[in-house]
């Protein structure tokens, strides 16, 4: 979906000024926000009466959520394809570690932290991925994360190769853990979704909407093209170290392998792209259905994964806007409306 | 001193390895900036194929090589041009997914028919014999041949990429497609032969890396990341380039891993990171 620009048909000359204007916010978009609002209501009382089990597993696609949103606003809006991002769900795994269990700092309030030593961690590591040009981007950032693991699996005072649980949790009860994790993992992904919206509703967002469609034209009009995407760079390292935080703080125990494993990347990838690669609608619903589908088929490991491949391939190629795109260009949904669209008025002679 | 010449040694002989590995990459990236996210996959799809023709065929390992070949060439082929040329756009999303999603669907198949267990190619007592070379140094026979296919097709890939029609073709579109194909070029087929040569020389490499030592089905991504560090290092477009970053690879994971067992790819890797650092375009750059 590309971003609609007005000035063009006022320079085309024939429509007065009047016929014409530009549409920013859609009915559908505010209620939206209500629903948004609403739901988000309803989510923070759900530790008084809802199952535990049901507690874990929303905290586990709220983790998604937040790194599906990330993802697509990385690759999807800032055109940096990275294979490479759970380098920070690692790192804020493993940053939770430090601060809870080291530092003796309240694990809750770690979890903040982890977004900040992943994005502090992501000036260095972008100074060398930046350095590869395209495809090779991808493949670079694979290959830090690969040395993360590395790193971390032969240092003994993080647990080596074979992990290390998260023992501050211990002088909490459980029920306690259990709803303020709850609690973080919702406001986590509410607020991921709401600041990907107001991000792209912003002057940054049309810039990076604008780099994404003609990067070489949107240089060329003063947008600072390497600064935008090394800022989007850092605000994904934030947000999946944010999520690799919280996923090991439910998860209460982290290994190299769990945290910097290559396989985060296919599950995040295709939930992105299954649901509609660069709109905020996408991943959300590409998450819902991917932890749908991973609960059914999880005990048919490897051919659950050989469909999803093979879905991720057709659907890349012939359904290149995914299941949200289809839907939006069908019945000219937008419930995230972050475009600016051209309307035309009737004119007095009663043509457009 | 002797124990680090041996590293040094040994490095150089599995960095010939690495460059047969690296070979198919460099050669997609050149002519279609496309990156195969599935070329480790590949390596291991054929090592299994290898496997099969030597257990159930009876094959010996460089008649199955005789056999896989051809079959890799044909897969390099049909995949590109049935599947990865709808990919191929200024954008690197499509053939990053696509390619990834073969990974994914590689791996889980092999997975289900030849399960998790760690494999290897009988190579008729080949892999034990060795040179004795100066003072207690020895090379083994096994990668002294690896060593020297990857030479000879190093050799081979440049005289097809300067002097053949269709090594012309394949500069002429990595330059412009568009020109190239006004110029009667037939794009898709060059692109479907380039990805057929990349692949079918993984039914050399693969096969050579299943009699060098045990693999399993999810050994793909490792091969992937050590190719795609022989391209960076030596630097894009020049097989003689990559040659070289597969052998430095080699030896800085050698040395390393001398010092430290746990250490040696670690070091492969922090090789990879400096020269993107201080010579991002590779050590030896194509000067054009």
């Amino acid at each position: 979906m590309n971003a609609h620009v007005a000035p063009q048909a006022a320079a085309a000359g024939s429509p007065p000024k009047s016929s014409f204007s530009v549409e920013r916010s859609t009915r559908l978009g505010t209620a939206t926000m209500v629903f948004f609002a609403v739901s988000l209501g309803f989510s923070v009382s759900m530790p008084f009466w809802a199952d535990a089990s049901h507690l874990r597993l929303l905290t586990e696609l709220a983790c998604y959520f937040v790194m599906a949103q990330m993802w697509n606003l990385l690759a999807g809006y800032g055109g940096l394809v990275s294979i490479g991002q759970q380098a920070y769900i690692g790192i804020g795994g493993y940053a939770l570690i430090v601060f809870a269990n080291m530092l003796g700092i309240n694990p809750f309030f770690s979890v903040l932290l982890c977004g900040f030593v992943a994005a502090l961690l992501a000036m260095p590591i972008s100074q060398v991925v930046f350095r590869l040009p395209g495809a090779a981007f991808a493949i670079g950032t694979w290959a830090v994360a690969e040395i993360l693991r590395l790193v971390v699996a032969n240092t003994t005072a993080l647990g080596g190769g074979s992990g290390v649980s998260l023992v501050a949790l211990k002088e909490f009860e459980r029920s306690t853990r259990e709803s303020v994790t709850f609690w973080i993992s919702i406001s986590a992904s509410y607020a991921s979704v709401l600041f990907v919206y107001l991000l792209l509703r912003s002057r940054f967002g049309l810039a990076l909407t604008a780099i994404r469609d003609a990067e070489v034209a949107s240089q060329s009009q003063g947008i600072d093209v390497k600064r935008t995407k090394f800022l989007v760079y850092l605000i994904s390292a934030f947000g999946f170290g944010i999520s690799g935080g919280l996923y090991f703080l439910s998860n209460l125990r982290i290994s190299p392998d769990a945290a910097f494993g290559v396989s985060w990347s296919p599950l995040i990838i295709f939930m992105v792209i299954i649901g509609g690669v660069g709109t905020i609608e996408g991943p959300l619903l590409g998450a819902v259905l991917f932890f749908l589908l991973s609960k059914v088929f999880e005990d048919y490991g490897t051919w659950y994964l050989t469909a999803l491949g093979l879905i991720a391939v057709i659907v890349t190629i012939w359904f290149p806007q995914g299941l949200w795109g289809f839907v939006a260009k069908r019945f000219d949904l937008h419930l995230f409306p972050v475009q600016r669209r051209l309307r035309l008025l009737r004119g007095p002679s009663g043509k457009p | 001193m002797m124990i680090w010449v041996d590293a040094v040694m040994q490095g150089v002989l599995i960095g010939g390895l690495y460059a047969l590995f690296a070979m198919g990459l460099s050669l997609m990236f050149g002519i279609m900036r496309m990156v195969n996210v599935a070329h480790g996959d590949m390596v291991i799809l054929m090592a299994f194929l290898g496997l099969l023709m030597t257990e159930a065929f009876g094959l010996g390992p460089f008649a199955a090589m005789a056999v896989v070949v051809p079959i890799a060439f044909g897969i390099g082929y049909v995949l590109q041009r049935g599947v990865l040329n709808h990919t191929i756009s200024k954008d690197p999303l499509r053939s990053l997914v696509v390619t990834f999603g073969i990974s994914i669907v590689v791996q889980n198949l092999l997975l289900e028919f030849f399960s998790a267990d760690t494999r290897a190619i009988a190579s008729g007592g080949l892999e034990s014999q060795s040179v004795a070379l100066a003072g207690n140094l020895a090379a083994g026979v096994l990668p002294l041949i690896i060593f020297g296919s990857a030479v000879l097709l190093t050799i081979a890939l440049q005289q097809l990429f300067g002097n053949t029609t269709i090594g012309r073709a394949f500069r002429a579109t990595s330059d412009d497609p568009g020109a190239a194909a006004l110029m009667g070029v037939n794009n898709a087929h060059v692109y479907a032969f380039a990805t057929a040569i990349a692949i079918g020389i993984l039914g050399i490499a693969g096969i050579f890396h299943g009699m060098r030592t045990i693999f399993s089905p999810t050994d793909g991504p490792a091969q992937l990341i050590y190719a795609f560090e022989a391209v960076i290092i030596g630097g894009m477009g020049s097989f003689w380039g990559t040659l070289a970053g597969g052998v430095i690879l080699g030896i800085t994971q050698a040395i390393g891993a001398r010092i430290d067992p746990g250490w040696g790819v670690l070091l492969g890797h922090v090789t990879f990171v400096l020269v993107l650092l201080f010579k991002p375009n590779g050590l030896f750059p194509k000067t054009r």
